[in-house]
C-alpha cells in the first residue's frame, strides 16, 4: 500500500510539472508575454526595464527555469490591479469560495444521495419517476440562468433573501466565514443552492444507477435469505458498496464545484476566487490569472491523490492489490 | 464462387469482405427509427429540436426585426414589457431589452449563434478526439500511453476550468470560445473511441485484416471506425447540448460573443442588470429558449443511447 | 405426524407478454424432518424459483400466485412480511450457487456472520463473535478466530461456500434449501463440501432440499427425489423407486443421459430437441413435443397419478424397471 501511495505521489508530481509547462507555454509562447506580464500603463523605458527584470530577453529554457523558481517561492508577481502579490490576493478569497463549494456539496449529498437511493430501490413508483424527471431538468437547466431566476423569485419578487455579497462574517480559524452569522447564512443560501443544483442531479443519478446494480447482486438476496431487516440491507449491504463510486465522484466533483463557482460567484457577487478570476480576465490582470491557474492545477492533482487514498481505504480488494 | 476465386488468387479484398460480413448485419434503418420513436420523450425531443433548428435556420424570415442591425433599433422602445407595441405600432411579443431590441428576434438570431457554436465545436472535438483515440488503440505502445496520459490529465480538470485557461491565454471572442470548448471536450471522445476500438481490435476480422497486411489506414477507416461510430454519435449529441450550455455560460461571463451580435447567453447577461428592477423578460425568455434547446438535445441523445447500444437491443 | 414442509399446488408467476407465465406450476411435495429431497431439473425448469418461493424471496415482478406452503403446519404464503423475515435464516436457511457472489465483498466475514445472529436473537457482540467463530470451525475453516476479520476475497471459492454454509447453520435451522451449492466448485472440493454438508445436517437433524441438475449428486445424497420439467414436478418418489423404475419418459431420458460405467462403449442417450422457453411451453404435457410416447391425449393437462409421496404426471408411463 505504501509503495502504491509513493507511486501515485510521484505521478502527481509529474502532472504538476507538466501543467506548469503547459501554462508557461500558453502564457509565454502562444500569448505575448510582454502583453501578458507587463502592466500596459507603463511607458517605454519602464517596459524595457521590466522586460529585463522579468528575464524576457533570455532563452525560453532559462525563462522556464526561473518561472519554476518563482513558483517554488510562491511568487507570481504583483497584481496590476491590487498592487500586491497575486497569490496573496487569491488566498484572501479562498475561504469564501471554499465555504460556498462545501455548502453546495453538503446540499448535493444530503438531497441527492437519499433521493437516488429511493429512486433506485423503488424504480416503479410514480414518485421515483418524478425524481428522475426532476434530475434531467437539473442536468439541463443552465446554472447561470437558474441563478438569475433565483434572484428574480426569492430576492426581487418575494424579497426573502439577499442576492448580493457575503453578508456579515465571523472569524474562525484565522479566516472570515459567512455561515457563522444569521445574516451571512441568508446570503449563502441562494448561491449554495444554485451551485448545488447540477451536482445534486449528478449524485442522484449515480446513486440510483449504483443501487440498481447492487440490488441485482446475489449477496443482497443472500442477506435477505439470512433474515436481515430491510434497514440493515439498505444501510449496510447496499450503501457500503455504493460508497466507493459515490465518494470518488464527491471528491472529483468538489474540485469542479470550486471551478464552477466562477459562474455562481459572478451572479451573486460572492467575493471569492471565481469572481476574482473573471474580473482579472476582463481587466487583463495576468499575474493573478497565472497564479489562479497554477493553484487550480495543484488543487486538482491533490484532490485526485486524496481520492486514490480514500479508494484504497474503502475497497478491501484494492488494498490487497496494492500489497502485491 | 467468386469469393473463392478471389481468395485463391491471393487478393486480400475478397477475404476481408468475407470475414467482415460475418459480423452481424446492421439493423434496418426504418426499424431503428420506429424503435427510436417508441418512447414519448424521444418524440418530444425530436419535436423540440426540429422547432429550434427551424427557427434558427429561418430566423431572417421569421423574426419581426433584425436585432443585429442597429439602424432598426429604437432607443425609445427600450425595456418595453412583453405584449407592448412599438412607437410605430409593431407588437413586441416578448418585450424589448435595454437597447430597444425585440427579445423574440434576439432569441431567433441568438439561437443561430448558439447552434453554430455548439455543433461546430462538438463536431471538431469529435473529429480530433476520435482520431486520437483510434490512433491510440491501433498503434498502441508509446503513442497510446502518451495520448491516454493526455486524456487522463485533461479529464481530471473540469471543462469550465479548461475553457477559462484557453480564454485567459487567447483572449475573448466567439472563435476562441469554440477553441476552448474543443480543448475542453476532445478527451471524452478519445477515451470512448479507444475503449470501443480496443474491444473491436481483439475481434477476429481485424486480426485477419492485419495478418493479410492490409494497410493500417484502411483497417482504421474501414473496420475500426464504423464500429466505434455508435457511441461517438451518442456522445456528440450530448456534447452539442453541453457545448451550447458552455458557450452560453462563457458569454454570460462576458468572455464570449460580441455585444452587437448576442448569443443566448449574452442576451441573458444583458438582462441581468435589469433583473433587480423586476424587468424579468429580458433574461427569462432567452433562458427558456436555451432550456428548450438543451433539453430537446438531451432527450434525443438519451434515446439514441438506448437504441444504439447493442446491449439494450431486444 | 405432519411433515415439516408440505407444499400444495404452488404456482409462481412472472408477467409475460399479455399473460402471466407460470415459472412454478402446481408444484406439490412433502418433506419430513431430517429428510433430504433432491429437486432435479434442467436450468429454467423452475427448481430455483420453487426454492425462492418457499423462502419468500421471489424477485418482483414475480409472485406466488396460489397454493399453500405449509411449514410445520403453518401456511407461509399467508404470513406477514415481518414474520416471514423472522423465519428466514433462523428456521429456514438457504445456500446459493455461486460462493463468489453470495458474500458481500466490502464486509468482513465476521460482520456478515454476527449480523445474522443479531437479526434473530438478543445477544452481546462478544457472544455473537464466539458463536460465529465456532460455526466457522465446524465447517472446517482453519484458525477461525483470525478469519473472522478477513474479507471474502481473501478466501478461495470452496472456503467461501463453507462460510456460506456456516452462516446457514448458525441458527440450527429446521430446513436448508441448497440451490446447486457445489456447481461452481472444483470436483474434488465438491465431494468434500457435499460430505461435510451431509454430516452436519445429519447431526443437527436438518431437513434439506437439494436443488441440482446433477442426478449423480442426488443419488448419493437424497432420500427422495422430485424431477421438474417446464415448471411442473413430472415425477416424485423415493430415490430407489425413481432411479430404478422411472415412470415418466423425461426422467428416463435424464437417467439415460448420465454417463456411467456399464454403458461404456455404447452411445450416450440424448433427449431429442431443446427445452422450450417459458413462454413457448406447449399446452397440456410440457414434454410432449420431445416425447417419443406422446399421443393426442397428451395435449390435455396431465394430472397427478399416485399419492402425495410418490406420483408422476404422464398419460403413458413406463411400467418396467430400467435395464
Amino acid at each position: 500500500m505504501i509503495t502504491t501511495l509513493i507511486r501515485r505521489a510521484i505521478q502527481a508530481g509529474f502532472v504538476v510539472i507538466a501543467m506548469t509547462l503547459i501554462v508557461f507555454i500558453g502564457v509565454n509562447v502562444i500569448g505575448n508575454p510582454v502583453d501578458i506580464l507587463i502592466n500596459p500603463d507603463l511607458n517605454q523605458a519602464e517596459r524595457l526595464r521590466v522586460i529585463e527584470n522579468l528575464g524576457l530577453d533570455q532563452s525560453l529554457w532559462r525563462q522556464y527555469l526561473s518561472f519554476l523558481h518563482g513558483l517554488t517561492q510562491g511568487s507570481f508577481g504583483d497584481s496590476f490591479v491590487y498592487g500586491r502579490p497575486a497569490l496573496d490576493v487569491i488566498l484572501e478569497r479562498l475561504p469564501a469560495t471554499l465555504e460556498l463549494a462545501l455548502c453546495a456539496m453538503v446540499i448535493a449529498i444530503v438531497v441527492g444521495l437519499p433521493l437516488g437511493l429511493y429512486a433506485g430501490l423503488y424504480p416503479d413508483r410514480v414518485s421515483s419517476k418524478l425524481i428522475m424527471t426532476g434530475s434531467i431538468l437539473g442536468f439541463s437547466l443552465p446554472t447561470f440562468w437558474v441563478g438569475l431566476m433565483f434572484i428574480l423569485v426569492f430576492a426581487v419578487q418575494l424579497g426573502w433573501l439577499p442576492s448580493n455579497g457575503r453578508g456579515d462574517t465571523a472569524e474562525f480559524l484565522g479566516a472570515r466565514w459567512s455561515f457563522l452569522t444569521g445574516d451571512g447564512l441568508s446570503h449563502l443560501l441562494l448561491p449554495a443552492l444554485n451551485l448545488a443544483l447540477f451536482k445534486t442531479s449528478l449524485i442522484l443519478r449515480l446513486t440510483r444507477a449504483g443501487v440498481q446494480e447492487v440490488v441485482m447482486q446475489d449477496f443482497v438476496k443472500f442477506a435477505r435469505a439470512k433474515g436481515l431487516r430491510e434497514n440493515r440491507i439498505i444501510l449496510v449491504h447496499i450503501l457500503k458498496n455504493l460508497m466507493i463510486p459515490v465518494v470518488t465522484i464527491i471528491g472529483l466533483e468538489f474540485g469542479s464545484l470550486i471551478a464552477f463557482s466562477v459562474v455562481t460567484e459572478s451572479i451573486f457577487g460572492w467575493p471569492g476566487m471565481g469572481k476574482l478570476i473573471i474580473d482579472s480576465i476582463n481587466l487583463l490582470d495576468r499575474p493573478v490569472i497565472v497564479a489562479y491557474l497554477m493553484m487550480m492545477v495543484v488543487l486538482f492533482v491533490s484532490l485526485n491523490f486524496i481520492i486514490d487514498i480514500c479508494y484504497t481505504l474503502l475497497d478491501p480488494r484494492v488494498r490487497l492489490d496494492g500489497k502485491g | 464462387m467468386e469469393r473463392k476465386l478471389a481468395s485463391t488468387t491471393g487478393s486480400p479484398e475478397g477475404v476481408v469482405t468475407g470475414a467482415a460480413s460475418e459480423a452481424p448485419p446492421p439493423p434496418k434503418v426504418s426499424a431503428a427509427i420506429r424503435r427510436f420513436l417508441s418512447e414519448p420523450t424521444a418524440i418530444i425531443g425530436v419535436a423540440g429540436l426540429t422547432l429550434v433548428v427551424f427557427v434558427a435556420v429561418f430566423a431572417p424570415l421569421l423574426s419581426p426585426q433584425n436585432p443585429y442591425d442597429l439602424m432598426q433599433l429604437d432607443i425609445m422602445d427600450s425595456r418595453l414589457a412583453p405584449g407592448s407595441e412599438s412607437f410605430t405600432g409593431v407588437p413586441y411579443h416578448l418585450g424589448t431589452d435595454g437597447q430597444g431590441r425585440d427579445i423574440l428576434s434576439g432569441i431567433m438570431y441568438g439561437l443561430r449563434t448558439s447552434l453554430i457554436v455548439g455543433i461546430a465545436s462538438a463536431f471538431a472535438a469529435a473529429l480530433i478526439g476520435t482520431t486520437a483515440g483510434l490512433m491510440a488503440a491501433y498503434v498502441g505502445g508509446r503513442t497510446e500511453s502518451f495520448i491516454m496520459r493526455l486524456v487522463d490529465l485533461q479529464l481530471s480538470f473540469p471543462t469550465i476550468l479548461m475553457a477559462l485557461m484557453v480564454l485567459a491565454i487567447l483572449g475573448n471572442g466567439v472563435t476562441n470560445v469554440v477553441l476552448a470548448i474543443i480543448v475542453a471536450e476532445w478527451a471524452t471522445y478519445a477515451r470512448t473511441a479507444r475503449g470501443t476500438a480496443l474491444v473491436e481490435r481483439e475481434k477476429e476480422f481485424i486480426e485477419a485484416a492485419r495478418c493479410l497486411r492490409i494497410p493500417g489506414r484502411r483497417v482504421l477507416l474501414r473496420h475500426l471506425l464504423p464500429n466505434c461510430l455508435a457511441p461517438i454519435i451518442v456522445i456528440a449529441t450530448m456534447q452539442v447540448a453541453r457545448a451550447i450550455g458552455l458557450e452560453a455560460t462563457l458569454s454570460f461571463l462576458g468572455l464570449g460573443a460580441s455585444v452587437t451580435q448576442p448569443s443566448l447567453g449574452m442576451l441573458i447577461a444583458n438582462g441581468y442588470q435589469y433583473l433587480l428592477s423586476g424587468l424579468y423578460w429580458i433574461s427569462f425568455y432567452p433562458g427558456i429558449a436555451l432550456l428548450i434547446t438543451i433539453v430537446s438535445i438531451n432527450l434525443v441523445g438519451d434515446r439514441l443511447r438506448d437504441v444504439l447500444n447493442p446491449r439494450n437491443a431486444r | 405426524m405432519t411433515p415439516l414442509l408440505d407444499v400444495r399446488d404452488l404456482v409462481t408467476t412472472f408477467p409475460g407478454r399479455g399473460r402471466a407465465l407460470r415459472a412454478v406450476d402446481e408444484v406439490s411435495f412433502q418433506l419430513g424432518r431430517g429428510e433430504v429431497l433432491g429437486l432435479v431439473g434442467e436450468s429454467g425448469s423452475g427448481k430455483s424459483v420453487t426454492g425462492f418461493s418457499i423462502m419468500g424471496l421471489v424477485d418482483a415482478p414475480g409472485r406466488v400466485a396460489s397454493g399453500q406452503i405449509l411449514f410445520d403446519g403453518e401456511d407461509l404464503a399467508q404470513l406477514d412480511a415481518e414474520t416471514r423475515r423472522s423465519l428466514r435464516g433462523r428456521r429456514i436457511a438457504m445456500v446459493f450457487q455461486d460462493p463468489m457472489m453470495t458474500l458481500n465483498p466490502v464486509l468482513r466475514i465476521g460482520t456478515q456472520m454476527t449480523e445474522t445472529l443479531h437479526a434473530h436473537e438478543k445477544l452481546s457482540a462478544a457472544e455473537a463473535r464466539a458463536r460465529a467463530r465456532d460455526a466457522l470451525g465446524l465447517v472446517g475453516i482453519p484458525s477461525p478466530q483470525e478469519r473472522l476479520d478477513a474479507y471474502p476475497h481473501e478466501f478461495s471459492g470452496g472456503m467461501r461456500q463453507r462460510v456460506a454454509i456456516a452462516i446457514a447453520l448458525l441458527h440450527r435451522p429446521d430446513l436448508i434449501i441448497a440451490d446447486e451449492p457445489t456447481t461452481a466448485l472444483d470436483v474434488t472440493i465438491q465431494a468434500q463440501i457435499i460430505s461435510e454438508f451431509q454430516k452436519l445436517t445429519e447431526e443437527q437433524g436438518t431437513s434439506v432440499i437439494w436443488i441440482t441438475h446433477d442426478l449423480a449428486i442426488v443419488s448419493g445424497l437424497a432420500d427422495r427425489i422430485a424431477v421438474m420439467y417446464g415448471g411442473r414436478i413430472v415425477e416424485a418418489g423415493t430415490i430407489t423407486e425413481v432411479l430404478t423404475a422411472p415412470r415418466h419418459p423425461y426422467t428416463r431420458g435424464l437417467i439415460r443421459s448420465v454417463p456411467s460405467e456399464n454403458t461404456r462403449g455404447t452411445r450416450l442417450a440424448q433427449i431429442p430437441g431443446v427445452t422450450p422457453g417459458l413462454g413457448r411451453m406447449p399446452e397440456g404435457c410440457a414434454f410432449r413435443t420431445r416425447c417419443p410416447r406422446a399421443t393426442e391425449v397428451c395435449s390435455e393437462r396431465p394430472g397427478r397419478f399416485g399419492d402425495a409421496m410418490a406420483y408422476h404426471r404422464c398419460f403413458h408411463p413406463h411400467e418396467e424397471a430400467l435395464a
